[in-house]
């Protein structure tokens, strides 16, 4: 028990301090460190909750595809960001205070709040005793909740057709290969046969 | 105090959700940080759904967690694919400048 107490606030501790460093951060670059650290550690918090497919799920698809992602936009865009950064110092007190003001109110709420009795009677997919966390959710996922996964599926799908369509663009000037003419080339309009006497050129 | 139970999750979550509501106040200018803001606010309500299903005992909630990650990674490609094409045309990625259509 105590151990996985010194688990959860070490977890949570590197998670909160990333989660400021990202925010805080001068260099882009840095903040999309921190937010992988913030991603690996509430991976952790997840494995402790008992989501451990979640919490591998959290890994590939933050840590191996969005964080990268932003890693190479950041990397990408040539920005000057010394220049962004302007007004850091004029916001911070407004900001400050609507965020404090903001976490006062979901710690009160938080703090202040039971659950009915009656609630866990209502599961609508009880967790099974017997099987791993990863069968569990995938015989939920396959079976009552096939459309949401399926939904799932055609969000991904669009935001890919969306996301090419948006950054792709046509070039002048840019020599391509051209399968349909290399294909119709035959040889007798380009090889030509000559004699040539001995002696001379042509 | 060494018993971890639902309100301790909550606590970070609510943390990390208020970190990033605070980031998008900060970094007014910066596009960037403020997607990275948002994904932080998506992780805090992530945490929030997957401590419930733990306490409830109610594998839903991670479904619902899982649809959560899905769209948060459509989101931030879609965002970041706007933001490359802002760049190309405006040269630069300040949201001051994000008048173009005259709103």
């Amino acid at each position: 028990m105590i151990i996985q107490a010194l688990a959860f606030y070490m977890f949570a501790f590197v998670a909160v301090a990333a989660g400021v460093m990202v925010i805080s951060a001068r260099n882009p670059v840095h903040s999309v460190l921190f937010l992988i650290l913030a991603f690996f550690n509430s991976a952790g918090l997840f494995v402790l909750m008992g989501a451990e497919f979640l919490a591998m799920i959290l890994i590939i698809v933050y840590v191996g595809a969005v964080a990268v992602l932003f890693m190479f936009v950041v990397m990408m865009l040539d920005i000057n960001f010394v220049e962004l950064r302007q007004g850091f110092l004029h916001y911070l007190p407004i900001g400050g205070m609507i965020g404090l003001v903001l976490l006062a109110e979901i710690l009160v709420i938080v703090g202040g709040w039971i659950l009915a009795p009656e609630t866990a009677k209502t599961a609508m997919a009880p967790t099974p005793e017997a099987l791993t966390n990863t069968r569990a959710l995938g015989e939920l996922i396959y079976t009552h909740y096939i459309f949401l996964f399926q939904a799932a599926g055609v969000v991904l799908l669009i935001a890919m057709i969306g996301a090419i369509v948006l950054t792709h663009r046509r070039r002048e000037g840019v020599r391509k290969q051209n399968i349909t003419d290399q294909v119709r080339r035959r040889p007798e309009d380009t090889v030509e046969v000559r004699d040539v006497e001995t002696g001379k050129g042509i | 105090m060494f018993e971890i139970g639902l309100a301790h999750y909550l606590s970070v979550a609510a943390v990390l959700f208020s970190l990033g509501i605070f980031g998008i106040f900060l970094n007014r200018k910066n596009v960037i940080v403020i997607l990275m803001s948002v994904e932080l606010m998506l992780l805090a309500v992530t945490i929030n759904l997957v401590a419930f299903s733990a306490h409830l005992n109610d594998l839903v909630g991670q479904v619902f967690a899982m649809f959560v990650l899905t769209v948060a990674a459509a989101e931030a490609a879609i965002g970041l694919a706007i933001l490359v094409v802002y760049f190309r045309n405006r040269g630069s990625i300040a949201v001051e400048d994000i008048n173009v259509m005259k709103g």
